[in-house]
């Protein structure tokens, strides 16, 4: 999918009417296409050029790219420099804001900063303890909660002010998401959960990796069923997944990472493999395909930690995105942008574009 | 108490109906409280309201409270202090991904929720806490009519 209107690098997309954010992955959820998102491994490192090279092993393959925020409570770079990074050459980004590790004014004032380098989703999160992660001694935060900051930002948003209910000037213009985990206990009323999310202000959600492709059907039924599946305020519901590398790392997974549900069958079918590796790319290519005919599903999140490339392929195997090409730097004929885009959106651009 | 805390729940219902005649007990002698003055009964009355809720509901008063929105179960025993519903991380078993050997307090929130008649609560989206209320009584707060059922 091409935008007529696609910009210069590193300036925002006009925002059309009855959208709320600048960026392309409303764009293509609006427009009912199936999206397809992947997440950036942050390098331990303050090296830039380190950032864009895990970027472009997703080029053209995918609408948005999130940065996690200290994932698994282990420290990395920032969420929000990975995100000012690849906005600055152009790249869709999902900023993910964990409630774990900042009190309201920094999330604030960082949401502002992000906005301002052109970072125009965020993904609302709780985040993990601090007890699983490298930091096991810090002092977990948690000023907000994943439905408080959602709210909040959207106040900051369609009511251009803080938390405090001092004004703001100009307001971030931000698509909202939120995670789902409808694979972990309660599973009765995940589906009301969502809906409690979607009524802070979410638009899009990510959810969890799914490996159980019948939980997930009849939580998406449920979802349907309360009605977030329709309207111009319709939830984007991404589906979460990912490449196992092997039975002793999906058993592995299931007993230390909080939150992945994996059932004894995938393990079974990656044991009974000559090639475990392959068999879980395989895996995951099958789910992809199962998800997407699933009433109500509006993309994939695909995350493949130490797999990345691996992603590609399964896109490609999956013709998931029908044709399309996703925007990549480099894409694009110069010749054809949008030179007006910056003036049209009334935007400083997000940086000097090389 | 964890294990009175856990009983507390199972009799949500009970403690619906005690706290809204608590409530209105506390609203109709406004006009008293006030003639004493809530600056010099701040302390003692949240020096009991510590060692009631305390004992009932492990409260870590955080001078908000959602008790009766969140099926008399104490969302900041919650390792993450979540008010809107439980984490990602939950157990298999139903423990808490931070501390295993105890339950997911919004396991217990949502069973509380429906033994009680306003269960539907639990859905009322709710706003950050003051901070700056924490240690202070909500008891009072419901008395000068400055207690909401959080969220909107």
């Amino acid at each position: 999918m091409k935008f007529d209107d696609e910009p210069v690098p590193g300036y925002s997309l006009p925002v059309l009417p009855g959208h709320v954010s600048p960026g392309r992955l409303e764009r293509v959820l609006r427009a009912g296409r199936f999206a397809v998102t992947t997440e950036i491994d942050p390098p331990d490192s303050a090296d830039p050029a380190e950032v864009l090279r895990r970027a472009a092993i997703f080029d053209g393959y995918v609408d948005a790219i999130n940065a996690t925020d200290g994932s698994g409570a282990n420290c990395h770079m920032s969420s929000v420099g990975v995100c000012s990074l690849l906005t600055r050459v152009g790249y869709a980004t999902i900023l993910q804001m964990s409630c774990r590790d900042r009190n309201r004014i920094a999330m604030q004032g960082e949401i502002l900063g992000a906005a301002a380098m052109g970072a125009c989703n965020l993904l609302c999160l709780t985040g993990d303890g601090v007890q699983a992660g490298d930091h096991p001694h810090a002092r977990p935060v948690f000023d907000l909660d994943s439905l408080s900051l959602l709210e909040m930002a959207r106040r900051m948003r369609d009511e251009s002010c803080f938390e405090s209910g001092r004004p703001i000037d100009s307001p971030p213009r931000v698509f909202l998401g939120a995670a789902a985990n409808p694979f972990v206990p309660p599973r009765a009323w995940r589906a009301q959960r969502l809906a409690k999310k979607a009524a802070a202000g979410a638009r899009f959600i990510q959810t969890q990796y799914c490996f159980d492709t019948a939980t997930l059907r009849d939580f998406m039924a449920e979802v349907a069923d309360y009605g977030l599946l329709e309207g111009p305020d319709r939830l984007h519901v991404l589906v979460g997944m990912g490449p196992l590398a092997s039975a002793r790392s999906a058993r592995w997974i299931r007993d230390n990472v909080p939150g992945i549900h994996i059932p004894d069958a995938v393990i079974r079918r990656l044991e009974g493999a000559s090639d475990q590796r392959e068999e879980g790319a395989r895996l995951c290519r099958d789910i992809l395909q199962e998800v997407r005919e699933i009433e109500g599903v509006s993309g994939a999140h695909i995350m493949a930690y130490r797999q990345e490339a691996t992603v590609a392929r399964i896109i490609e195997e999956t013709g998931v995105l029908e044709g399309r090409v996703p925007w990549y730097p480099g894409r694009d004929d110069p010749a054809e942008l949008n030179p007006e885009a910056p003036e049209a959106a009334g935007d400083l651009p997000a940086a000097a574009s090389s | 108490m964890y294990r009175v805390r856990r009983w507390a729940v199972r009799h949500a219902r009970a403690f619906e109906l005690l706290y809204a005649g608590l409530e209105v007990m506390l609203q109709r002698s406004a006009p008293l409280l006030e003639r004493i003055g809530y600056a010099r009964l701040e302390a003692p009355v949240a020096r009991l309201e510590r060692a009631i809720k305390g004992l009932l509901f492990d409260c870590q008063m955080c001078g908000h409270c959602v008790l009766s929105s969140t099926g008399m179960s104490c969302p900041m025993n919650c390792p993450k202090r979540l008010r809107n519903g439980p984490c990602g991380g939950v157990r298999e078993d139903g423990g808490c991904e931070v501390k295993p050997e105890m339950r997911c307090v919004w396991l217990d929130a949502w069973e509380g929720s429906q033994r009680m008649k306003h269960g539907d609560r639990i859905h009322v989206v709710q706003l950050p806490v003051d901070a700056s209320l924490e240690g202070t009584s909500s008891w009072l707060r419901v008395a000068r009519g400055e207690h909401d059922a959080g969220g909107r």
